[in-house]
């Protein structure tokens, strides 16, 4: 698993994501025969699976941002609270009578300097991450509320609502924004060196300074992507419900995003991560929802049912139970000393 | 002490192995009742390894120990404390914020109805203490003492529990001159009554001073016991340092020295090392030498960026630049190869190859990643080159040996296709092996006309590459060394001069 051959590696990387989304969609199939049922109606897919795809929208867009921050071996938890300010920017925007590209622009602007704040917290002050970021956390929600003045902020705007419930060639539009932006986002650490350079911060931080990284910037880019991010993920929830609430929006939404990344296998020590396996992460973690919602259990049961099948992924991916599989593989060729030569050349 | 005298405790063959390393090998050590037995050597020597190998904080791959002529086997260091085996840190392991009795106490109260009894405690605390010349209320609570006192407290907590030997790990290391004496009169009561002591640190002078015999370790093996009074201080830093390389010494070449890469005046870091100059040549190796903490590393450091200089400049080729930091080295094609591997070399989790690709990328910026080819083409070649063994450059670079770790690091620079290499302790914790290829790639890149400036505790090895060696004492240029004066011997006794006057004056 550790050094796989190039052509598989992408594969062989997310086999246990892929796996346990198999599972936990198999068991919305048990629950809902018909799940996987796509109807096409008045122009729009309709169907429990795309419902998945679509209520998984927010934590989808904030485990991108998440993946990167948590690459570095840092955490971003204000990410609800700038979906909070962001919606409410994008939502008084339009109220205010701008169009809604301005709209959606000043959000994303918004959401990004919000990151730098993070990021400049934690690169240049060396503050660490957790405390950094949870100043945004708690201080967010009271911005997000002086801008929409206490209230829940409506609108109207058919453009601004367009990102939040409509579709485009019958696909709901949010689902078509977290899978392009992750493509994208995929592309750009991939296709560049980026996303080795961010692994290496996450790694060694000391090490890569000294190797010439120019740490510092790199810090604050994850922190303003994971912002940016964060605001168009709070622009869709704002359109969903044509209205921003600074009190709910995106509310604990930083905990699923972390839960993504972990649930993707990415250490929250930093380093090597797959920005795919968060965002398959995010996918199990709303078709667990799914799956509670549909089994018709009372909605007390919810948060118990989560925690345990989420426990569940945990402990199966837990170092101690990895460290055991990694002990049985490597203890095996230690066991025939005279033949493996070439092998105990290389580990020597 | 003779050696008729049983030792106390007697370890033998013992062997520990870390993955790709040897960290001790077919150690021996006697202790002997009433004697403080100095254990010796550079960082990564395996001091620590042997004694958290005798305390079973680590298990040993190999050897026994006997205490009182009995064979122990220690399966954590609480059960080495209850055989005898006590152990005080440099960093004191005690809770500051209880009471000087409850820290002596701790985990054994005297209790009285199954309640802790206060007075009991703090009365048999107070008479402990004094048996130390310590008269000091132990019902204050522990931070109200200075350091000194403290490690008195933690000696004397570990010798009530144990009682046999008693381990003291660097233990002057954040004391002054009047604590180190209050700690020595200590030492010294328990020699008399007859405790075995090991008694570790860099300071020669005060092994010398409390000292009776002394254990020199190199590179995981033991080079040499001695006792103390037969031998001087000079004697001692030779061991250390040791030489295996003397064979080679004749063969050193003088090649031409080309022009001058660099300058630096005056550079300085208050509390880090004093203003030092130099001045380095196309073409030639500057060698560091120095014991632990004589500024070698602080030098490199402060050249490379890594520590900010408060003083001081840097030309390349007559024009003034500015490092502030390793990025802007970098830029100026200089290349450093740090002293500490792992935590300021490898980027462990990263493949080999990326570990080797690293400098360069970061000096093209991310924005030009370079093609994938090009990587494979610069790695596999760079493996070739140095012989970098590995089942597959995708491998984790930790999974590979000191040695081949440290090649792959020289790789990442020598990617960069640098005029000026910096490497700090080049050799440390390698094997044989790596270790001669290492040399001869130094020789061969100063043949090809970089500057290199070489920091090592080796001294055979300065002598066998250096066609300059700076010797640094107590974070100062003390002197300069070149041509047929680079032996080891003037550099030990460069090296030696402060200690061995310390000793006779004291």
């Amino acid at each position: 698993m550790l050094m796989p051959g190039p052509k598989s590696s992408v594969l062989s990387r997310i086999t246990p994501q892929l796996i346990i989304l198999g599972v936990a969609l198999l068991l919305n199939v048990i629950v809902l025969p018909d799940f996987f049922h796509i109807d096409f109606r008045n122009g729009r897919m309709f169907g429990n699976l795309i419902d998945v795809l679509n209520r998984g929208a927010p934590v989808a867009l904030l485990a991108i941002g998440m993946t990167l921050v948590i690459a570095t071996r840092g955490i971003d938890l204000s990410v609800g609270a700038v979906m909070a300010i962001s919606g409410a920017v994008a939502a008084s925007m339009v109220v205010d009578g701008h169009g809604w590209g301005t709209a959606l622009l000043a959000a994303l602007a918004t959401g990004g300097l919000c990151g730098m704040w993070n990021g400049v917290l934690v690169a240049v002050l060396r503050i660490q991450p957790i405390v950094a970021t949870l100043v945004l956390m708690v201080a967010g929600r009271g911005i997000a509320q002086l801008i929409t003045e206490g209230k829940i902020l409506t609108f109207m705007n058919e453009g601004l609502i367009h990102l939040g419930a409509g579709t485009i060639a019958g696909v709901p539009t949010p689902i078509l924004i977290w899978i392009v932006l992750g493509v994208l986002m995929m592309l750009a650490v991939r296709r560049t060196a980026l996303g080795m350079l961010i692994e290496s911060i996450g790694i060694n931080e000391r090490s890569s300074r000294l190797a010439g990284i120019n740490s510092r910037v790199l810090l604050i880019c994850v922190y303003l992507v994971s912002g940016f991010c964060a605001a168009l993920a709070g622009v869709i929830v704002a359109a969903d419900i044509k209205g921003a609430d600074a009190n709910n929006a995106g509310l604990w939404l930083e905990l699923d995003a972390i839960l993504a990344v972990v649930i993707g296998g990415n250490s929250l020590l930093g380093g090597r991560f797959s920005i795919l396996a968060s965002l398959i992460g995010a996918l199990i973690i709303q078709s667990v929802n799914s799956v509670i919602l549909l089994s018709g259990l009372p909605p007390e049961f919810n948060l118990v049912i989560k925690a345990l099948l989420i426990l569940a992924i945990l402990v199966i991916q837990s170092p101690r139970i990895s460290y055991l599989l990694y002990m049985l593989r490597a203890t095996e060729p230690r066991q025939d000393p005279g033949q493996s030569k070439p092998k105990e050349e290389a580990a020597q | 002490m003779t050696d008729d005298i049983r030792p106390v405790l007697h370890a033998q063959g013992i062997s520990k192995f870390f993955p790709g390393t040897i960290a001790l090998d077919d150690v021996e050590l006697r202790l002997y009742p009433g004697e403080v037995h100095a254990l010796l050597g550079e960082n990564g020597a395996g001091k620590s390894t042997l004694i958290k190998c005798l305390t079973g904080a680590y298990q040993r791959d190999g050897g026994t120990i006997t205490l009182d002529g009995q064979e122990v086997n220690p399966q954590s260091t609480a059960a080495s404390q209850k055989l005898g085996i006590g152990t005080v840190y440099q960093e004191v392991n005690l809770l500051p914020n209880l009471t000087v009795a409850e820290n002596l106490f701790l985990g054994r109260q005297p209790v009285r109805y199954g309640i802790v009894s206060r007075r009991k405690m703090n009365a048999s605390a107070r008479a402990t203490l004094s048996g130390y010349g310590l008269d000091i209320d132990p019902a204050e609570p522990l931070s109200a003492y200075s350091v000194a006192i403290q490690q008195v407290v933690a000696i004397a907590r570990a010798v009530e529990m144990s009682g046999k030997v008693l381990i003291l790990d660097e233990p002057t290391a954040s004391l002054d001159r009047d604590e180190v004496q209050l700690l020595f009169s200590v030492i010294r009561q328990l020699k008399a009554r007859g405790l075995a002591i090991v008694f570790i640190t860099h300071f020669l002078d005060q092994v010398f001073d409390i000292s009776d015999r002394a254990t020199v370790l190199r590179n995981g093996r033991v080079v040499g016991t001695r006792l103390l009074q037969d031998v001087t201080p000079k004697d001692v830093v030779t061991l250390m340092l040791g030489r295996q390389l003397e064979a080679r010494v004749q063969e050193r070449k003088t090649g031409a020295v080309g022009k001058t890469l660099i300058e630096i005046q005056n550079l300085s870091k208050r509390g880090m090392i004093e203003p030092f100059s130099l001045e380095l040549h196309e073409g030639e190796v500057v060698g560091l030498a120095g014991l632990l903490g004589s500024g070698r590393t602080e030098t490199a450091n402060l050249i490379f960026g890594v520590v900010q200089a408060d003083g001081g400049k840097i030309k390349l080729r007559g024009q003034d630049i500015t490092i502030n930091r390793p990025r802007d080295a970098v830029a100026h094609r200089f290349a450093l190869c740090p002293e500490d591997r792992k935590t300021e070399g490898i980027v462990g989790d990263l493949s080999v190859r990326d570990n080797i690709i690293l400098a360069l990328q970061a000096r093209q910026g991310w924005m030009r990643p370079i093609p994938r080819a090009k990587i494979n083409e610069i790695a596999e070649s760079y493996v070739r080159a140095l012989d970098i063994r590995l089942a597959s450059l995708d491998m984790p670079i930790r999974l590979l040996s000191g040695g081949n770790q440290q090649k792959a690091l020289l790789a990442r620079w020598l990617a960069t296709n640098p005029e000026f290499l910096i490497l700090d302790e080049p050799t440390r914790g390698i094997d044989v092996g790596a270790h001669a290829e290492i040399i001869a790639l130094i020789e061969q890149l100063r043949e090809d006309g970089m500057a290199l400036l070489v920091a090592s505790s080796e001294l055979e090895e300065l002598v066998a590459y250096s066609t300059r060696v700076v010797v640094l004492r107590d974070r100062r240029q003390v002197s300069e060394l070149t041509g047929d004066q680079i032996t080891p011997d003037n550099i030990v006794r460069a090296i030696a001069d402060e200690a061995a006057a310390t000793v006779e004056t004291a």
